[in-house]
């Protein structure tokens, strides 16, 4: 099986490309380029590896690409197809370079800190109040009325939620406030999208600035209702 | 980057805002600095000048970065250094072979060599920052001047122990070995007091502690104690181990590539595989020190906690998982490589088992680098639904990465013990219930890992961090500790098979030791400016802040350049001492008794090319 190390490899790329590309989205959201890019590095970094192990398989894979490159005793299509290759590789990079570099419509890519420090003033605060049933009904009960159109049932899916970017927090989801002090999200209910700090930029975030319609009181309640409700705890340090 | 205009009205106003805060903060500097009064009554205009500048040489914030950077990574060096040369000298002591004693003294040689270029950074960068920072230098000198003193006395008697280990290591063989032996010993006490009291100065700027009463010893005590000094301590003591290691490691594959005659070659394929394995066997502790780090830091502050973790910097951690990855692959790539070069017809029969764990390594590097916000177009977000993807997300977070973390550890450990017992044959009639019970033992620890991995999304952080996690760890220790010494006991009966053939390594094998070194130092550029970044616009950090025109954080792909920058000025350095310490060597090599050694015809250099061809003729 001439080649057999090569092909194989090849096979496997491919696979891994199409799989990740096209039939994860069928279960799930799209993979962005930079994902797919970073997965098929390390896969071609894998094949690398295992085909230098010893010097015969890195014979078997190299050797047909040296060959082929080199042109040994080449005829008629595979001829035309080395020639082909060194033509259209050039011209591939040299397209790959014009288009990351020349001007586009498109914005660029964002990396959004989802979670940037608060400022000094709300570190190291903790909720007054008790987590009595009372407290946690009342939390509950501002938080349905006035934070369920985005966030929803704890789940960020409110009926407004569709209309933003970026979404509403899904406060089920293990890496929201599941990851955070109280006293965090007493600043982002507070301070809402346009109080976040520097490195948050775009500062685009639809969520609303509560300091005037609630008192702090109320915060803290809803914080306890919001944790209850989306059966998650707060980080601690005791 | 177009949003910088935007920035600074919102800093200017956040600035605004926090004023009184500022002003408290200011009036506790005031109060602090009240003894200072007396010298400055001496020196008025000494105490005026807060920062001085040379914007022609690119300013001093840069300066400082490069020539601290550089000082830091060749002192990492030549502190752990001697903790393995130490180590390597007693092997060769008690084992009685010559091979370990020569080593250790060309590890040695390699760090007397590097030792005064340290000093000499050490001394550019006491200048550069009582020039560019007086006012900071006379906060700290007015703290710490106490461990000032200690640090004089222990560089002193550091330099005269190390004159002494090293010029007198012929002197002292034989029944004087054990005085030399003490020596070493001493060499690295001081050495690691040497690096933990500078240390205190560092962390202090992160994490300090400042109290107003007490004398000058009780308040540089204080300051010197506080909450991240140790895990930073413990850290840097392994990573300088790592460093060391891999540096050496690179050290023997260049002189692997190079070498000319058999003994050369079998000797710098030994040397790069003992670096090799001190790099790894310091790896594979140094995620858990880190963890802890980043524990404490969190603790200590939360802000700071989340400007690493989660706010700007936390990009710096995606690269890292991405040099760490490297540095995993390119350390098991040269256990494979060891394998199947040196244990002849091994090939076959170790194939499947390092595909096994190739896939797994890889596997879990595809979880470690999946950040949690990830790099995404306009379109590619809005499919998404933010930049936060609704499956692979979860791989974002602590949980998914410890989990990872730990497997990788496991993985390289079972690369190494295959290693360690290729080409032997177990003997022992209770080899078969052993190995059995090693597997088992590995089998259920990364269940057991993966289990708690994915439990710790479900339990509250606190439980995970102070539980899970640790459990994770000690698993992974567990494990370690349990097959290490039953495979010893194992070996100690087991028939070899087949001889383990020295210098036989392909080219490649030179390189993946070079790139592994400088993975580890871009790694420490990488992370020491996470650490120092991490202060934001403080120098000390909520006590003294940085009003000079450099107080802001650069863009990373900028900090990225300075990093590549720093390594590539770290590895040319090193490259020229090594060069200049080892310019006798290759004059002695020249000796006729050498000469017959000269291998054959057709037996070219190992960096010839790289050629398998070559190779083979061998
Ligand atoms: C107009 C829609 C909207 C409303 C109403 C709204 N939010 Fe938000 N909220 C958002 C958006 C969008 C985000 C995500 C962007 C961000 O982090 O700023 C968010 C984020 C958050 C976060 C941060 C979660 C994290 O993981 O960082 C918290 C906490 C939060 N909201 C609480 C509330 C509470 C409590 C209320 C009701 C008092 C509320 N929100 C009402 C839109 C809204």
């Amino acid at each position: 099986m001439k080649g057999g190390v090569l092909v194989r490899s090849i096979i496997l790329v491919v696979g891994i490309y199409i799989f990740l590309k096209f039939v994860l989205p069928l279960v799930t959201a799209p993979l962005p380029a930079s994902l797919i890019f970073l997965y098929l590095t390390l896969t071609l970094s894998g094949i690398l590896i295992f085909a230098t192990l010893s010097g015969e398989s890195t014979e078997a894979f190299w050797g047909p690409i040296f060959r082929f490159l080199r042109g040994d005793g080449q005829e008629g299509a595979m001829k035309l197809a080395r020639l082909a290759v060194l033509l259209l590789f050039p011209l591939l990079v040299g397209w790959q370079t014009y288009n990351s570099t020349a001007p586009s419509d498109q914005p660029p890519g964002e990396n959004r800190t989802i979670h940037p420090a608060p400022p000094g003033e709300f570190v190291g605060l903790s909720n007054p109040f008790q987590p009595t049933p009372e407290n946690i009904a009342y939390g509950k009960g501002r938080y349905f009325s006035l934070c369920f159109p985005c966030h929803g049932n704890f789940d960020g899916k409110g009926p407004a939620a569709k209309g933003f970017n970026p979404p509403p927090a899904n406060f089920s989801d293990p890496t929201t406030i599941a990851m955070l002090q109280e006293s965090y999200l007493f600043w982002r209910i507070k301070k809402g999208g346009v109080g976040l700090s520097i490195e948050g930029m775009p500062w685009k975030s639809a969520m609303p600035r509560w300091e005037h319609e609630l008192s702090d009181e109320d915060i803290w309640k809803i914080i306890m209702g919001e944790y209850d409700g989306a059966h998650q705890k707060p980080r601690t340090w005791e | 980057m177009g949003n910088h205009g935007d920035i600074r009205p919102t800093l200017i106003e956040q600035y605004r805002r926090r004023a009184a805060q500022v002003t408290g903060v200011a009036v506790a500097i005031g109060l602090l600095a009240l003894p200072a009064l007396g010298l400055a009554q001496d020196a008025p205009t000494s105490a005026a000048t807060a920062y001085r500048d040379i914007p022609q040489l690119g300013g001093s914030r840069n300066l400082i970065w490069v020539i601290a950077q550089l000082h830091l990574l060749l002192a990492g060096f030549v502190l752990g250094v001697p903790i393995f040369a130490w180590l390597c000298e007693i092997v060769g002591w008690k084992t009685g072979e010559k091979r370990y004693d020569k080593l250790a003294k060309e590890f040695t040689k390699l760090l007397t060599s590097s030792y005064a270029t340290t000093a000499l950074f050490g001394g550019i960068l006491l200048f550069m920052l009582i020039g560019f920072y007086p006012k900071l230098m006379a906060y700290l000198s007015d703290i710490f001047f106490p461990s000032f003193v200690v640090y004089c006395g222990l560089f002193l008697i550091e330099t005269a122990t190390l004159y002494l280990y090293w010029y007198g290591w012929d002197a002292m063989q034989g029944t004087k070995k054990p005085l030399h032996l003490f020596l070493g010993f001493l060499l690295n006490v001081f050495a690691f007091f040497i690096m933990i009291v500078p240390n205190s100065w560092a962390t202090f700027q992160a994490s300090p502690v400042v109290i107003a009463e007490g004398s000058d010893f009780a308040r540089a005590w204080a300051a010197t104690w506080n909450p991240t000094w140790w895990p930073v301590n413990i850290h840097r003591l392994i990573a300088n181990v790592v460093l060391g290691g891999y540096i050496c490691g690179a050290y023997a594959g260049i002189r692997y590539l190079s070498a000319q005659t058999a003994e050369e070659r079998d000797h710098y394929d030994w040397m790069g595989y003992v670096g090799n394995f001190i790099g790894v066997f310091g790896l594979l502790p140094l995620p858990f020190a880190g963890y802890w780090l980043m524990r404490e830091i969190y603790q200590y502050n939360q802000q700071m906690g989340i400007t690493l973790m989660g706010g700007f910097l936390s990009w710096l951690f995606i690269l890292q998982a991405m040099l760490i990855g490297v540095l995993f692959l390119g350390s098991n790539y040269y256990f494979w490589l060891g394998i199947t070069h040196r244990i002849p017809g091994s090939e076959i029969k170790y194939r499947k088992p390092i595909m096994t764990m190739l896939v797994i390594l890889l596997l879990c590097l595809g979880v470690w680098m999946t950040p949690h916000s990830l790099v995404a177009s306009l379109e590619e977000a809005r499919k998404m639904g933010g930049t936060h993807h609704p499956l692979l997300g979860v791989f974002g977070v602590m949980s998914a990465k410890m989990t990872v973390a730990n497997l990788m550890i496991l993985v390289t450990f079972m690369s190494f013990i295959m290693y360690w017992r290729a080409g032997k044959e177990e003997t022992a009639g209770w080899a078969k219930v052993a190995k059995a019970l090693m597997s088992a033992v590995l089998v259920i620890a990364g269940i057991v890992v993966i289990v708690l991995g994915v439990w710790g999304y479900f339990v509250p952080a606190i439980i995970r961090i102070n539980y899970f996690s640790v459990a994770q760890v000690l698993i992974v220790l567990f494990v370690m500790l349990t097959i290490t010494p039953l495979t010893a006991l194992l070996l100690r009966s087991a028939r070899t098979t087949t001889e383990m053939v020295w210098g036989r390594m392909p080219p490649r094998a030179g390189y993946a030791l070079v790139l592994n070194a400088v993975m580890v130092i871009l790694l420490m550029t990488l992370m020491g400016y996470a650490r120092s970044s991490s202060r934001v616009h403080w120098h000390i950090y909520g006590v003294m802040r940085d009003s000079s025109q450099y107080a802001f954080s650069p863009a990373l792909g900028y900090a990225a350049a300075f990093m590549s920058l720093n390594t590539f000025l770290f590895c040319m350095l090193v490259a020229f001492i090594f060069w200049v310490a080892t310019m006798g060597d290759k004059a002695k090599g020249k000796d006729p008794i050498e000469e017959k050694k000269q291998v054959p015809v057709g037996a070219y250099p190992a960096m010839a090319g790289g050629s398998q061809t070559l190779d083979k003729k061998h």
